[in-house]
């Protein structure tokens, strides 16, 4: 299952990364020397076995949906890079771009 | 040099006969000594020294109506990924540039209020991912022992902090050997507790089901302290196992008749250096001859384990970063809209390894490749995990292997990242069972320290520390020689 350099770009898509076309000729090859070691675990024989769910001794415990939130130290603007009127800012989705700011 | 241990500065502090400043100052001028900042060994990226003597001033002034705590007056290093109230929580990474966290991690709040001193934050492998603290964007970290070589990582800062004689406790976190890789590469002691043990409310997440906060100790006895301290159920983190802590410093002065200690085959294959197996031979002997029983066992799905973990880490850390992303926090690029904001942010924000990983876990979950990688892998964890059930069932009751398999690397040594991965070994079995596991020196090949590994079930931290203690005790200097 040689990894190419589409894959890579789709990846790197999935991953909100932008990846230079050098770069994703690099990182197939990185990803293929990578994931060569671990084709040893086909050879392994898993038929009927649970795939690992929790590795505590109690298995996976679920927090009750409550709240309330914890009180922060400081408010969101002392860490936002960009905020108004307490709403996290962020640049216009590129369908959206021809329109004016409201 | 090490730093004053912890129970003798909760004793001297307690007693009034040194303040916590005094401690602090202490600290400070050792870290000056040793060159521990950023032009120096490069151990902390974030210190505040005279925000630590603050804290140290009102704990001396809250002292005559409050009960002394299991940390009175000792100064705690705070690896990087851990938040602070006070002190930047950047990971080791520039997306996370001038990040201070509006929370504090429930270790750090219950360390305070032990009345131990946060103090600096450690440098690390960003966002952990690394075996030398070498992946920082603050630079790498130097080993006090051999300068030209690597800590260990991820955790290297705080191993550094300890080993260099600036505190006698440090915390870091484990995701595949994250502290007991760099404990042994620096001649200190290095715990991974339990999965659930210890609260991981505030520790960035990298990996949810393998990351644990660990604890460094100058000595065993630190170790069994700082865990002590930081373990216990958590209501704000769901994984936190509501289980009794038990006094770790119990098995001090125990001695080992009855104990089964199981030797890995898996772990001293013919390929093992000489030396490392010399020291560990050397080890098992001390451990028969304070009453121990010593038999062999298996493992059989060791050799799996890296391949395992490096499906599985990537996977979760490819889901967990996710979040950083210009948005709420942090670094922000501005890129051609939302999506262009997004690529600049996190291609800039992270570096290589990093990226690597988050592309890797991404292909591995990805359409086509999950049953291949990910859903395999899973399975053969449940293998690696049976493994361990079995041989603790099979009434062995701490298992005692080599920690590393080669003594710390030059830095700039490896360049290959598998081979990197290689130096987890020996470690990552551990966090992919969950099961309690401990690094602690056993001598030294050519000046470099070697650690030996201690392993036990689920919820057995005390034993493993009794077991620990002994050896300590057994090999004297010669862990250090």
């Amino acid at each position: 299952m040689a990894v190419s350099i589409d894959d890579v770009r789709h990846i790197a898509s999935l991953a909100r990364l932008g990846i230079t076309e050098p770069r994703a000729a690099a990182i197939a090859n990185e990803l293929n020397t990578i994931l060569a070691h671990m084709d040893e675990l086909a050879k392994v024989d898993t038929a009927g076995i649970q795939e690992a769910i929790g590795v505590g001794a109690e298995g996976l415990p679920v927090r009750k949906d409550l709240g309330p939130p914890f009180p922060l130290a400081r408010s969101h603007d002392a860490f936002a890079p960009s905020l108004r009127d307490g709403f996290f800012l962020v640049p216009r989705l590129s369908t959206h771009e021809s329109t004016e700011e409201s | 040099m090490t730093a004053r241990s912890c129970a003798v500065v909760c004793e001297e502090t307690a007693a009034g006969r040194v303040t916590a400043a005094d401690t602090v100052n202490e600290a400070v001028g050792r870290a000056r000594e040793v060159g521990a900042g950023r032009d120096g060994l490069n151990a902390f990226v974030w210190r505040d020294d005279a925000d630590a003597l603050s804290q140290a001033a009102s704990l001396t002034d809250r002292l005559s109506d409050t009960k002394p705590g299991a940390m009175l007056g000792v100064p705690v290093a705070i690896k990087d990924n851990i938040a602070t109230l006070t002190l930047p929580t950047t990971c080791g990474s520039r997306i996370l540039e001038g990040y201070v966290s509006p929370y504090e991690a429930t270790v750090v709040k219950k360390l305070r209020a032990a009345g131990a001193i946060p103090f600096g934050k450690t440098n690390m492998d960003e966002f952990a991912m690394g075996s030398s603290t070498e992946h920082s964007a603050y630079g790498p970290t130097k080993n006090p022992i051999a300068p030209d070589r690597v800590p260990g990582g991820s955790s290297g800062g705080s191993a550094v902090a300890v080993a260099s004689g600036v505190v006698s406790i440090a915390l870091g976190s484990e995701t595949g050997g994250s502290v007991r890789q760099p404990a042994a590469f620096c001649g200190i002691v290095g715990v991974k507790p339990t999965y659930g043990r210890v609260s991981r409310f505030g520790l960035v997440a990298f990996a949810s089901s393998l990351d644990q906060v660990g604890v460094f100790g100058a000595t065993v006895d630190d170790a069994a302290r700082g865990l002590g301290v930081i373990a216990g159920h958590d209501p704000m983190d769901s994984t936190s196992a509501s289980i009794a802590v038990p006094d770790y410093t119990a098995g001090a002065n125990v001695g080992l008749k009855g104990l089964v200690v199981g030797l890995p085959k898996e772990y001293f294959p013919a390929s093992l250096d000489p030396e490392i197996r010399r020291r560990c031979d050397a080890a098992v002997d001390r451990l028969r001859a304070l009453g121990a029983t010593v038999k062999e066992v298996s493992l059989p799905h060791t050799d799996l384990a890296i391949p395992v973990y490096y499906i599985v880490a990537p996977a979760e850390a490819s889901s967990n970063l996710a979040r950083f992303d210009g948005v709420r926090y942090g670094f922000r690029l501005e890129g051609e809209g939302l999506r262009g904001m997004y690529e600049a942010t996190r291609s800039t924000g992270f570096g290589p390894e990093v990226t690597r990983r988050i592309l890797l876990g991404t292909y591995v979950l990805s359409a086509g490749y999950y049953d291949a990688y990910y859903r395999k892998a899973q399975q053969v964890r449940t293998l690696i995990a049976d493994d361990f059930r079995r041989v603790f069932q099979s009434g062995v009751h701490v298992l005692f292997t080599p920690t590393t398999p080669t003594p710390a690397f030059p830095i700039g040594a490896i360049s290959d990242p598998y081979e990197m991965y290689l130096s987890d070994i020996f470690t990552a079995t551990a966090n992919l069972a969950g099961v309690p596991a401990m690094s602690q020196p056993i001598g030294r090949i050519g000046g470099l320290p070697v650690g030996g590994q201690f392993l036990a079930s689920h919820f057995d931290e005390a034993r493993m520390f009794t077991a620990a203690y002994a050896l300590e005790r057994a090999l004297g200097a010669e862990a250090l020689a």
